[in-house]
């Protein structure tokens, strides 16, 4: 018990700082794909075939591409069209173009929760699209996207262990260096994996308590 | 009532689901002030012919002109055409997360751009018309389905509409509620309201209505004063259509 404390006292430094970039990660990440989910979703249920078709493509390309590919476009593919984005930002943008996908269909089944009534009075009271959607539709969709929400949302914290295979320093790459260091695998992952309970019980937390704000009476 | 001043004026309008020709060259014109009571058999094209008046359904053929302009296609002046015409639905249809309140000033606060202040004394003053202004902080699942029914009919008048449309307002009622809802609907009526009314409430096309129109199959078989029309129907289709329903 002694030695398995130590692995972690002895490297306090290196487990602080791969902790501190996977919760930036996770923030920016989480921020970004919740907006551009949001406004991909909006597509999907909009009366424009335009917009339909575009959500509808961006979902099928990108929700199908494993999340390593789309990091690797980005860090090795995208520099060489004479753009360059360091490591840390191109992770980010991986993370919310992946994410998004799944944050658009959590938001489009949402909406299909709501009675088609609802936006039908909305619209006979002359309200455009917009309004229809953040002052009836969206709201009332919230209750039944949290749940799947929050399971992407998990996903996606996880997902940024992948990171580490593109020169980020974050939580998973943790192993690789406390290898170097000849520190016992099993202490160092098992700490890692403490790590992200801790990192993830508070959006449990959020769920129920999200899902006990919004239980209203239909 | 009639005033020889048309508002909404369907000419040869068809519609299509799929194979199902749901209206058959519907040609309609109701003026200003009048009451029109469209009554027939279910699957008769009478609800899809009361939404396609602010297109709510598209139609496929013909033309619908509203206050002299025809209806927009989409986007911002289907929606300013829309704010004129008020709609009353089978389903009621309230905003399930806001209050009695808010759901009849959010239109006039949202999309008319009016002061919350102001929307709110016409609010409160058109709740205790309807007879619900005590309910005004309660939410929509709290009432009963007459009551939900009366702040419906509020919100749309809240947008001071040119017309109203009712679209089976009381069948999803209770008997005993009915009369509540229809008695909000005669003093409408009785103001001068253009009403175009889907119902099954041949007590209400008798004695409020100026006009009856009878449907059958999408086509519009018939059009006469209720009185006329109740005692002596010309089309067969009429005459069993109220047989089945007058006999009990």
């Amino acid at each position: 018990m002694g030695e398995f404390l130590r692995v972690l006292t002895d490297n306090a430094s290196l487990f602080r700082d791969g902790f501190i970039n996977t919760v930036k990660l996770f923030l920016i990440a989480g921020v970004g794909s919740l907006v551009l989910g949001t406004l991909l979703g909006a597509m999907r249920v909009s009366p424009i075939p335009a917009l339909r078709a575009f959500g509808a493509t961006y979902v099928n390309l990108i929700r199908n591409t494993p999340l390593t590919l789309v990091f690797a476009f980005l860090v090795f593919a995208v520099p060489k069209l004479d753009v360059n984005i360091d490591y840390f930002p191109s992770a980010c943008i991986a993370l919310t173009v992946y994410t998004s996908a799944f944050i658009c269909e959590v938001v489009r089944s949402g909406v299909n929760t709501v009675a088609t009534g609802q936006a039908e009075a909305a619209r006979a009271l002359g309200m455009t699209f917009a309004q229809v959607l953040t002052l009836i539709v969206l709201p009332q969709a919230l209750r039944a996207m949290v749940p799947p929400l929050m399971s992407v949302l998990i996903a996606m914290l996880k997902n940024t262990t992948i990171a580490a295979g593109f020169s980020v320093l974050e939580a998973g790459a943790i192993p690789a260096y406390m290898a170097e260091r000849g520190e016992p695998q099993f202490a160092v992952l098992t700490w890692i994996v403490i790590g992200f309970l801790i990192l993830i019980l508070p959006l449990v937390v959020l769920q129920r308590f999200l899902e006990r704000k919004w239980a209203v009476a239909r | 009532m009639t005033t020889g001043d048309p508002l909404i004026v369907l000419d040869g309008v068809h519609k299509w689901f799929g194979p199902l020709h749901v209206l058959d060259d519907v040609s309609l014109s109701v003026d200003r002030g009048e009451v029109v009571v469209v009554i027939g058999p279910s699957g008769s094209g009478k609800s899809t012919l009361c939404r396609a008046i602010n297109r709510l359904e598209p139609i496929n053929e013909g033309t619908i002109t509203f206050d002299g302009q025809p209806l927009p296609a989409e986007g911002k002046p289907l929606a300013k055409l829309r704010s004129e015409v008020g709609m009353v639905f089978q389903s009621f249809n309230l905003f399930a997360h806001k209050t009695i309140l808010e759901n009849v000033t959010l239109g006039p606060v949202k999309v008319r751009k009016e002061k919350p202040a102001a929307a709110r004394e016409r609010g409160l003053a058109l709740l205790d018309r309807v007879g619900i202004a005590n309910q005004a902080d309660k939410y929509p699942a709290q009432l009963s389905g007459g009551q939900q029914q009366r702040v419906a009919i509020a919100r749309a008048l809240a947008m001071q509409p040119k017309a109203m449309l009712f679209d089976e307002p009381t069948s999803a009622l209770d008997p005993e509620m009915v009369g509540e809802v229809l008695d909000v609907m005669t003093s409408l009526a009785r103001d001068g309201m253009t009403m175009v009314v889907v119902t099954h409430e041949m007590g209400f096309a008798r004695h409020a209505a100026n006009r009856v129109v009878f449907m059958a199959d999408g086509k519009l078989v018939e059009e006469a004063a209720p009185a006329e029309f109740f005692a002596n129907p010309r089309s067969d289709r009429a005459k069993d259509f109220l047989s089945k329903i007058l006999t009990h």
